[in-house]
């Protein structure tokens, strides 16, 4: 229990802090978080879903926690302009865990309004704290769905999640509204004031999203993770979607910190009949990452689509793990991971799929392709089906291989030198996973970012002022 | 333009080539023939240095230069170009920016500027029409999904955007029905000029009768055992290799 004491510690100590900067909502659920926390302990490498991840050692270090919620003064739009071109997106920041709510911002020396996202009506994208705050019948609503999705008796990360985090995002989308643009939002990591003088701590933050579609409802939402200075952070994320039916859910998780970035996030994702989920996770800079997802298909006839693409070189870690769980029938999933590991790196994937009793006509697909460049890469991929209906379509398979030579030798004797041949393979090993992606400007971003990626251009963020 | 002296060349542990002499001169056009397993693929290999061969002895020599110490893609930059066989789909690269990093790559090495994407297109419509080859194909992944008819003529294509001073076609024919052979060997044809040179590995004397070489080697067994000129092909699809085996002392 090494590795948990200084959270068990923090909460005894700080618990009338936490509780007294944020809402009631989060508060309710608090202290079982904490005993759940304290009863299971991070899991070792010997817990099955956790194997390829060192939990409890990613845990140890002594990261500084921001419970006081003290601002750190950051305007996210002078320290960064990492959009994604030709995407017209209603733009949001969330500041370490904290909603950025600045109302200003200074453009060439002038304070002028922050612009105020266009929203449809009734359509509500804030904070957490805030909107719970508000006592209102959306409130008493929240409150239902806060924390459900996420059980803090199954998974440590969550409980820890839960039992720490003050504010986080919501996002509500009523019934039969469609929100045409991309919601945006800009996850940034910053743990030096502007200006700041002194040496501060590294930093671990709690990030929390609740997604509630409404009967009918649909959005597209991209997360972008940034680290905008150069310290060790520990992020954990839990997401919980709620998807009603005929619900549409457009999920799109892009991580482009830096090595000394630490991410553990678990996304849940709840299905009602005929609804739709594309769940979409690009790594193409971290140091640790493991992303957890639980989807389950609670009512007949929905669609999900996950789809992930790793790049990862040096000594980085990316491990995803998604478990799907049929619990009616007529549901349809599918699955495509793709990495390409350099160096040293590790990848891991493992995908499991239960079909539960009665979940008859399940289809499922579910595919892990990987290309190790050197001997020292490696690969960890497990795709699991577990099926307990007996008229269902499921099939799964993973391959690691290397690039093609016969290709490359082609290639090369047209004149391409042997670095681009690879590039050019590359790429278009990881082309197929995001050709499969709906956004389109942001796949096209995507195509960019990933070939610059390739040809070791793109450090940390594009645009980042703060990586140049 | 090229100077092969007593080349021997293995794969594995298996010796294939065993003392290849040949030169060839600018505008001369070479026809290579011999029984399968003879070793003219290998021939064609190690001089545009497939890794998968290794040379343990001789030299060759390609407009002066070394090619032998030369990278694969430096030969191609020289000016050497391969047909292959059999050539080598590559999903998810298009055919334009396959060509496109091809075509950039080899000015860089000349010190030019990347051509731009106008002048590019311009060219490709070009030579494209040197093959008739369908404009579709240059959306499409390099080879992939392509019939057999359409990878050859597409080989033909790339030689034609690559200007190469040496072309070596290997069995370019194989697999062709007539139109598309005729095609192929007009498209050569075309691009030869008194600079340039080729190979031609080859099993029939249909393409050589349309593409008309100097001179015909005869491949046994890891060397050149004859030399003659067009009637040698002739003889070849008369009367097989056998009286060449005799000729040179064996069965």
């Amino acid at each position: 229990m090494a590795s948990e004491k200084q959270y068990i510690e923090l909460y005894q100590q700080a618990r009338e802090m936490i509780f007294s900067h944020a809402p009631e909502a989060m508060n309710a659920v608090r202290d079982q978080a904490f005993e759940d926390f304290k009863a299971k302990g991070f899991p070792s490498k010997k817990v099955e879903r956790y194997k390829y991840t060192d939990i409890q050692k990613l845990f140890e270090p002594d990261y500084g926690v921001n419970l006081s919620r003290l601002q750190i003064p950051v305007d996210p739009y002078e320290t960064f302009r990492c959009d994604v071109p030709n995407l017209s997106t209603n733009l949001y920041f969330v500041v370490n865990d904290m909603f950025y709510s600045g109302e200003r911002r200074e453009v060439r020396g002038e304070r002028i309004p922050l612009a105020n996202p266009q929203l449809p009506e009734g359509v509500i994208v804030g904070s957490l704290k805030d909107h719970f705050s508000l006592h209102s019948p959306l409130s008493t609503l929240l409150s239902k769905y806060y924390a459900k999705l996420a059980k803090t008796s199954e998974d440590a990360v969550t409980a820890l999640n839960t039992m720490l985090a003050q504010d986080g995002l919501l996002v509500y989308v009523p019934k039969n509204v469609k929100v045409d643009r991309a919601i945006q939002v800009i996850n940034i990591l910053k743990a030096t004031p502007q200006n700041a003088q002194r040496q501060v701590p590294d930093l671990m933050v709690n990030r929390r999203v609740l997604i509630i579609l409404e009967e009918g409802a649909e959005i597209k939402m991209l997360f972008c993770d940034h680290a905008a200075d150069d310290r060790n952070f520990l992020a954990t994320q839990v997401i919980e979607a709620f998807v009603g039916d005929n619900a549409s859910l457009d999920l799109y998780c892009l991580e482009e910190t830096h090595y000394k970035n630490v991410r553990v996030s678990n996304v849940y994702i709840d299905q009602q009949a005929n609804s739709r989920a594309n769940h979409n996770v690009i790594t193409l800079h971290n140091g640790v990452t493991r992303n957890k997802l639980d989807l389950t298909f609670s009512g007949e006839g929905a669609e999900c689509a996950c789809y992930g693409c790793v790049i990862a070189d040096k000594e980085q870690h990316v491990d995803n793990n998604t478990l799907i769980t049929h619990k009616v029938s007529h549901c349809t999933s599918n699955e495509l991971y793709k990495y390409v590991l350099d160096d040293k790196s590790t990848g891991a994937f493992a995908g499991r799929v239960l079909v539960e009793h009665g979940a008859q006509k399940t289809t499922s697909q579910m595919t892990n392709q990987n290309l190790t460049a050197t001997k020292e890469a490696r690969m960890y991929t497990q795709p699991m089906l577990e099926i307990y209906a007996d008229d269902v379509k499921c099939a799964h398979g993973s391959t690691v291989g290397q690039l093609n030579d016969a290709a490359l030798f082609y290639m090369r004797q047209r004149g391409i030198s042997l670095k681009e041949a690879k590039t050019l393979l590359q790429n278009a090993f990881i082309n197929e996973v995001i050709d499969k992606m709906q956004l389109e400007p942001l796949r096209d971003r995507l195509h960019h970012l990933v070939e610059k990626r390739f040809r070791g251009e793109l450090n940390k963020c594009e645009g980042c002022r703060l990586c140049k | 333009m090229l100077e092969v002296k007593n080349l021997h060349a293995k794969i594995g542990d298996k010796e294939i080539l065993k003392g290849i002499d040949l030169v060839i001169n600018d505008g001369e056009t070479h026809a290579i023939m011999g029984p399968n397993g003879s070793g003219k693929s290998t021939l064609s290999a190690v001089l545009v240095g497939n890794p998968l061969y290794e040379v343990t002895e001789g030299e060759a020599y390609f407009n002066g230069k070394n090619l032998l110490e030369m990278k694969p893609e430096d030969r191609a930059h020289e000016g050497l170009f391969l047909s292959f066989q059999y050539p080598v789909e590559i999903p998810g690269v298009s055919m334009t920016n396959f060509m496109k990093a091809a075509i950039n790559e080899k000015r860089k090495y000349q010190g030019l500027e990347p051509m731009n994407a106008a002048e590019f297109l311009k060219l490709q419509r070009e030579k494209r029409k040197i093959v008739e080859l369908d404009s579709k194909l240059a959306n499409r992944s390099v080879n992939e999904g392509f019939s057999g008819g359409e990878k050859k003529r597409n080989e033909i294509f790339q030689m034609a955007m690559l200007e190469p001073k040496l072309s070596i076609l290997d069995e370019t024919d194989s697999g062709l029905d007539v139109d598309a052979m005729r095609i192929v060997a007009e498209g050569v044809n075309k691009l030869q000029t008194p600079e340039t040179s080729c190979i031609v590995i080859t099993h029939y004397d249909r393409l050589l009768e349309m593409i008309r070489p100097q001179f015909v080697h005869v491949l046994y067994k890891g060397k050149i055992v004859k030399t003659g000129g067009p009637e040698l092909a002739k003889e070849i699809q008369e009367h097989g290799y056998d009286w060449i085996k005799e000729e040179i002392g064996e069965e």
